[in-house]
């Protein structure tokens, strides 16, 4: 009999020290889901800046075009792993680029729109769009990968068929010139602190062009609806009551709607959500590039997915964070643009892109196993 | 005021043809730990339903406070106090203790369109929570599936009555654990009682019901078989009552026998 007592008083100090362990500083980094891609982000600026520290990768231009790249894909890889934690998949996100894009472009240049109706348009489309995606998923029940990809089709087709039937082409250029006073298009075509990079090119700190005036002109309008996002997505998931209910979505779709989440309402939002980052990312581009192509976009999901992995969010939902998102997508835009400056042939770039997700899914599959590890 | 916090008349569910409910009364008062009794189909889990709101009755009332009540959704049910905490506990083991116990129904601060969710207040008071039962959360923003099986049911309990639960529905509370955590689930489900709450505590595990029991209904095939005051009524008699008690019997008089054969 004492001895049993005994060994029971043991377990439970044993149990208390483990308690304490629990909450050492390492533990509660360790449970973060954006570990995994600062640890990649960390390495890869450490590779690049050992492989092509002296080649003008990291020069004001070369640092604002991978950061440009890396902004455009984190545009709509926050998006996605926002709608992951909530529990689902949009497959749709490439096409509603590429839809978006003629969505501005067609009213503007062949129905004579001004350019900032033919912009709300873009919009107003696109949460149509993301609506009709999230009321098929929620009412039917059906996995949202099939729905999505049913309208990875059906947008890409309509896309380049209404492009064809009213344009006779499949690009719409011509945009460049419509920029100019328009009263919202400068929200997508601006580059902001150019005052900056005029004076650091005066003080002869970064490169100039041959004319004097500065390389690298201003951060560009990616960068900083990257950083808005981010910063807006993060409070949403750790600060508002609606990203509780994200997470409760994704974690447990009958537990939430047994303790009164509106589950429902809560994943229409997140499709809207990518709809809508998908939207920005076209402003962006077709504004910059002064045209509409119908092809824009094309596998840029699977991009903001495996963005969103890398990143730390479970495929299963519940788990992640808009963080993490942004770091996987300046790992993918570092490495694209960064792999320019190597001698390494750029074509191995998808091969890293695949076995950085392999790698960061292995990882976060053993990050949820200890998260969850019952005492 | 009746005497009675809630009671459930004559009530009955079908199924199309099938017979879920038949003319089943229960009646509860403040303090009062009913348990509900019956083997495996012999319709706890639609009785359990028709109290929280799932499926509506098709004969019967259920009055409570002395209203006649009818419940449209599990949420009118949450609404007047009828706290039910089904068996999967509707937490999720990712999300912390904290958003988990205010999962829904998140306090909140700050302007209107800029309302956050208040973390502060949660920990606290999920902390002070846990801790008044004696589940000690250190860190309340700790995953909920490093708890045990048993604090997890209790985190489930306490959050029910934290939200205003004034008759507390527990199916199968101690049905996946073991006898230390089902002894700690059922200690508080004796204190939560005793603070005022009426208890209906479904189990098909007599050993756990007739320890903290004030009074047993057993259900068979659809069918109150009657409520019992604990005094009227011993362990025995209320295993034998649930379908399956004669086979225990059997059970019981073989093992006898084959004690017998091996004490020559």
């Amino acid at each position: 009999m004492s001895v049993k007592s005994q060994s029971i008083q043991s377990k439970k100090e044993t149990g208390k020290d483990e308690r304490l362990k629990k909450i050492s500083p390492l533990r509660v980094l360790l449970n973060r889901p954006e570990l995994g891609a600062l640890g990649g982000a960390i390495l890869v600026f450490i590779f690049f800046g050992i492989v092509a520290g002296d080649t003008g990768m990291f020069s004001a231009y070369g640092t604002l075009n991978f950061l440009d790249v890396s902004a455009n894909l984190g545009i709509i890889a926050i998006a996605a792993a926002m709608l992951m934690i909530g529990g689902e998949f949009d497959l749709s996100i490439g096409s509603m680029i590429g839809f978006a894009g003629i969505c501005i472009a067609i009213p503007a240049i062949y129905w004579g729109w001004p350019l900032w109706t033919s912009i709300i348009f873009a919009f107003a489309m696109a949460v149509l769009i993301g609506y009709f995606n999230g009321i098929m998923v929620v009412k039917s029940g059906l996995p949202s990968f099939i729905v999505t990809l049913a309208m990875l089709f059906i947008l890409r087709g309509a896309t380049l068929a209404i492009t064809r039937l009213i344009t006779g082409r499949t690009q719409v250029p011509g945009l460049r010139v419509l920029i100019e006073d328009d009263p919202i298009a400068w929200l997508f075509a601006t580059d902001t602190f150019q005052w900056l990079f005029t004076w650091l090119g005066s003080m002869k700190l970064i490169e100039l062009r041959t004319d004097g005036t500065p390389l690298a002109t201003g951060i560009p309008p990616s960068v900083i609806w990257f950083i808005a996002l981010t910063l807006f997505a993060t409070w949403i998931l750790m600060k508002t009551r609606y990203g509780n209910w994200i997470f409760a979505s994704g974690g447990d779709k009958v537990g939430a709607t047994n303790v009164g989440v509106p589950v429902g309402r809560v994943k229409i939002s997140l499709f809207i959500g990518t709809a809508v980052a998908s939207t920005i990312f076209a402003c962006i581009q077709v504004l910059d590039a002064g045209s509409a192509d119908t092809m824009r976009g094309t596998l840029k999901e699977l991009e903001a997915i495996a963005a969103a992995v890398v990143g730390g969010c479970l495929l299963t939902g519940g788990y992640g964070s808009a963080i993490g998102a942004a770091l996987g997508a300046i790992i993918f835009g570092t490495v694209s643009m960064g792999i320019f400056y190597t001698d390494v042939d750029t074509d191995w770039f998808k091969v890293f892109l695949g076995a950085m997700m392999l790698i960061a899914v292995v990882f976060n599959n053993y990050i949820r196993k200890k998260v969850t590890e019952t005492k | 005021m009746s005497e009675y916090l809630v009671q459930f008349n004559n009530i009955s569910k079908f199924f199309g043809k099938v017979i879920a409910l038949k003319d089943v009364t229960m009646k509860l008062k403040k303090g009062e730990i009913m348990c509900l009794l019956g083997d495996n189909g012999a319709g706890k889990s639609t009785l359990i339903k028709t109290l929280a709101g799932v499926h509506k009755p098709d004969e019967g009332e259920i009055i409570f406070e002395d209203k006649k009540i009818i419940f449209d959704s599990p949420r009118d049910a949450l609404d007047i106090g009828i706290g039910t905490v089904y068996q999967d506990l509707a937490l999720v083991s990712l999300m912390s203790v904290t958003r988990n116990f205010f999962m829904g129904r998140e306090p909140q601060k700050g302007l209107p369109l800029l309302k956050t969710f208040d973390i502060e207040k949660a920990n606290k008071i999920a902390a002070e929570r846990m801790g008044q039962i004696g589940i000690d959360v250190r860190d309340p923003s700790q995953a909920v599936g490093t708890m045990s099986g048993g604090e997890r049911q209790c985190l489930a309990i306490s959050r029910a009555i934290y939200f205003g639960a004034k008759v507390l529905v527990l199916d199968e509370p101690t049905s996946a654990l073991g006898v230390h955590q089902a002894s700690m689930v059922l200690k508080y489900i004796v204190k939560a009682a005793s603070q005022g709450l009426a208890v209906i505590l479904i189990t098909h595990n007599v050993h756990h019901a007739y320890p903290v029991g004030n009074s047993f209904t057993v259900l068979n095939r659809g069918k109150s078989m009657g409520t019992f005051q604990k005094k009227d009524i011993s362990r025995e008699k209320l295993l034998g009552m649930m379908a399956g008690g004669e086979e225990l019997d059997k059970l019981e008089v073989e093992l006898k026998e084959m004690d017998r054969i091996a004490n020559h």
